[in-house]
């Protein structure tokens, strides 16, 4: 504020003492740095070795492995049907059907999954009722599989997966259960809808069409 | 501006935080990520929060929470407000770095044990941890895969390789964690429960060497050669091979598991340092002599010690490997060309036995990070920069006259030049007032280079460069997905064909699926990942020696 009326640089300190003089100062910055800013001194290159190619290997193969073990978690997505095919090379270096159960010694144990199975299986000489529960559950779970089957067997081999996936992982979230079966749920409706609406329409069609009038 | 002063205490600073999401992404999956990051930021946690903050469903934040605590990432203890809290979860940075180093392990290992070290390493890098019995059948059943037909490896020889890991403590066993297990207190505690109610949640839950049976090797009920699996169906073999063996014989050790002592290892990479950085300024008989008074050092000399314990020159004569055979006076030498040499690898403690001699470990690493810190300045800014630079950091303060005198740089480009390093932040400016009124024209500038906070900020640096090179490599790879995946499906389908016997011109039509120009960009794709995998070990070394500098030094002032 004090040099405002002389000029449009001023500073507060004594510019001498610094070593700096006015006219050595850089350019005022016009705008923010670029992404990219040139360099200088390009970097050295990177060191080429027998034992560094191996630890390349070593670290694109660890890679590979952990991303196919069971510790890889997957967020649980309905997988769309285009990806079948590739899936079905795919499927083969996927260590899909190991499980890993940890000790559970060495874990707290609010971290186990509840698993109604072993509930069932657990509680079956104390209470039938629990037990009646659990199977009269799977007899639904069944119902609803076996329409399924009449729609679309691949759909069916996804859901029997996800079902069973469910049963293993076992969550005491009765919403996410049900949203999920409500979501499978709609599209059976539509394509039961599709299918049986094609069969009861001819069937209806040629036998009762008086009754379709009345209607 | 020195937010990473923290990093040493548990405070991570943001590079640190968004590197570790990335690695836990690219070995865990993006669920895990999500929730490690989420503990990296927030501290100790309990189950509910966790859940409630992160918006994830409770299986999957239970599935997070076991894969983490089963590789160390993530430890437990009971909550701070008493016994009747919830457990709290709580992870820190430095053991998810450490997936940086794993090729360097494994390395490390088959130098030292063979490929069966190599791979028992391997084994329990990839699982966390293991039993011995198990480790000892999956890697003789790897071992016994890549054999010629008919021969298989013994049990026994891979029971040695691991006897042999644990003796030399590059293998411990995982410490009993208070509060797991569905038992509220351990049973078999060796030394008092650290898991108090009083105890903060930041105490570390009991380390791995607290326990007294950490190096001891159980008795197991274990013999038997690998397995070669039998080949039905591609890949099956593989897969098979690397599976644990999930059969119920038991061998007496259950319950006893094993992981990878990272200290243990960064103790010998600390020793290589200093042997190669000896042998590049020197020779190679003077790097064979402090080989040599490593060696014997290794047992008696702690983790955290300054220098190893005396020798006498006349011990180490006796222990020089049988392929020296210098004369006496050679050694003696050697031993005070060592010592003079400024970058002080070897001191004098005494005069006894012909000289008493001790390896300076924190001074030489004190010495190998500064030797970075100005190879940094010389390769962003040039070698006159580096003059500067490494001038401010002998000198410690100068002003701007005595900078332009020193270094014999004229004033303009000496301005130019420390301006550049001011804004880059490795020097900085300090006033010292001559009269109480801080008055500009009566005030000392001086221009410093404090070798600590530089050497912080460059380690932030560098977790931000592979954090970058991350992206960068799932940037590229993304692009270039769908290639990527028709490229695999045409190796799946040449193999299960190659498998069924198919003709020769079967194969070249599958071949020619992939046009000249894809091949083209599959093999630059390829360039590309290569290199920048390459980076990141590369710069994993920059990052251990700074780390081990500043953890050297932070512990000891």
């Amino acid at each position: 504020m004090a040099g405002r009326g002389r000029g449009a640089a001023a500073f507060s300190f004594n510019l001498e003492s610094l070593g700096i003089g006015r006219g050595s100062m850089p350019e005022a910055r016009v705008g923010p740095t670029p992404l990219f800013p040139n360099t200088e001194f390009k970097p050295v290159p990177l060191k080429v070795s027998e034992e560094e190619d191996y630890m390349l290997a070593l670290k694109q193969e660890m890679r590979g492995t952990m991303q196919r073990l069971p510790h890889n978690i997957k967020p649980l997505c309905n997988k769309a049907e285009v990806e079948r095919y590739t899936e079905r090379y795919l499927k083969k270096s996927k260590v899909v059907d190991e499980e890993w159960i940890p000790d559970w010694n060495l874990f707290p144990k609010e971290l186990m999954p509840q698993k109604k199975k072993l509930r069932a299986k657990a509680v079956a000489k104390k209470t039938t009722k629990v037990s009646s529960k659990d199977s009269a559950d799977m007899m639904t779970k069944l119902d609803e599989l076996a329409k399924k089957d009449d729609g679309n067997a691949e759909k069916s081999d996804d859901e029997n997966d996800k079902e069973k996936k469910k049963n293993e992982d076992e969550e005491e979230e009765i919403e996410a259960e049900e949203y999920d079966e409500e979501d499978v749920e709609e599209e059976n409706d539509y394509i039961d809808n599709y299918f049986d609406n094609g069969e009861d329409f001819a069937a209806a069609s040629d036998d009762n069409m008086d009754t379709e009038a009345t209607y | 501006m020195y937010g990473a002063r923290g990093a040493d205490v548990g405070g991570m600073t943001l590079q640190e935080v968004r590197l570790c999401g990335l690695l836990l992404r690219e070995h865990f999956g993006e669920v895990v990520e999500k929730v490690g990051k989420h503990l990296l930021r927030s501290g100790a946690l309990n189950l509910r929060t966790i859940i409630n903050e992160t918006g994830l469903p409770l299986d999957l934040v239970k599935k997070c929470l076991c894969v983490l605590v089963q590789h160390g990432a993530c430890v437990f203890s009971s909550g701070r407000k008493g016994p009747g809290s919830p457990t709290e979860y709580l992870t820190s940075c430095n053991r998810i770095l450490r997936i940086l180093r794993y090729p360097r392990y494994i390395y490390t290992a088959k130098t030292l044990y063979g490929d069966t070290g190599e791979l028992i390493i391997e084994e329990l890098l990839q699982r966390g941890h293991m039993t011995m019995s198990s480790t000892v059948k999956t890697v003789a059943d790897r071992l016994t895969q890549n054999m010629e037909e008919g021969r298989s490896m013994e049990y026994s020889e891979v029971s040695s390789a691991f006897s042999n890991l644990v003796e030399t403590h590059f293998l411990q066993r995982c410490p009993p964690q208070p509060g797991a297990g569905g038992k509220d207190k351990t049973t078999a505690a060796p030394t008092d429960n650290p898991a108090t109610p009083a105890a903060p949640a930041k105490t570390t839950p009991q380390t791995a060497e607290s326990f007294p049976d950490c190096y001891k090797v159980p008795h197991m009920t274990l013999s038997g050669r690998g397995k070669r699996q039998l080949s039905t169906e591609e890949g099956e073999d593989q897969r098979n091979a690397k599976k644990p063996r999930l059969d119920t014989a038991t061998h007496g050790d259950e319950g006893i598991y094993w992981q990878v002592n990272y200290e243990r290892f960064h103790l010998h990479f600390r020793d290589q340092a200093i042997i190669s950085a000896v042998a590049n300024k020197l020779d190679q008989t003077s790097s064979e002599i402090v080989r040599t008074m490593l060696r014997m050092s290794e047992v008696t000399t702690s983790p955290t010690a300054h220098c190893t314990k005396p020798l006498s020159s006349n011990e180490i004569f006796r222990s020089l490997p049988s392929s020296y055979n210098i004369a006496r006076p050679i050694l003696d030498q050697y031993l005070t060309l060592l010592v003079d040499d400024p970058m002080e690898f070897v001191g004098k403690a005494g005069e006894s036995g012909g000289g008493m001699y001790v390896v300076n470990l924190h001074r030489a690493l004190a010495n190998l990070a500064r030797a970075t810190l100005e190879s940094v300045v010389q390769e962003r800014f040039g070698s006159r920069s580096a003059r500067i630079f490494r001038l401010l950091l002998r000198k410690r303060h100068l002003e701007q006259k005595q900078v332009e005198d020193f270094a014999m740089i004229p004033a303009k480009e000496a301005k130019d030049m420390l301006y550049t390093l001011l804004s880059e932040n490795l020097v900085q400016l300090q006033e010292i007032p001559k009269t109480p009124d801080y008055a500009p024209s009566r005030t000392f500038y001086l221009y410093t280079v404090n070798q600590l906070p530089t050497a912080r900020m460059l380690l932030q640096n560098c977790h931000k460069t592979v954090a970058n090179l991350i992206e960068r490599r799932l940037f590229e790879t993304k692009e270039s997905k769908r290639l990527l995946e028709k490229s695999q499906r045409i190796e799946a389908i040449l193999a299960s064909l190659q498998a069924s016997g198919a003709e020769p011109e079967q194969l070249q039509e599958v071949e020619e699926m992939i046009t000249a120009p894809e091949k083209q960009q599959l093999d630059s794709l390829k360039l590309h990942i290569n290199k920048l995998d390459s980076a990141e070990n590369q710069v994993d070394e920059t990052i251990f020696l700074l780390e081990s500098y500043i953890t050297g030094t932070a512990s000891s002032t």
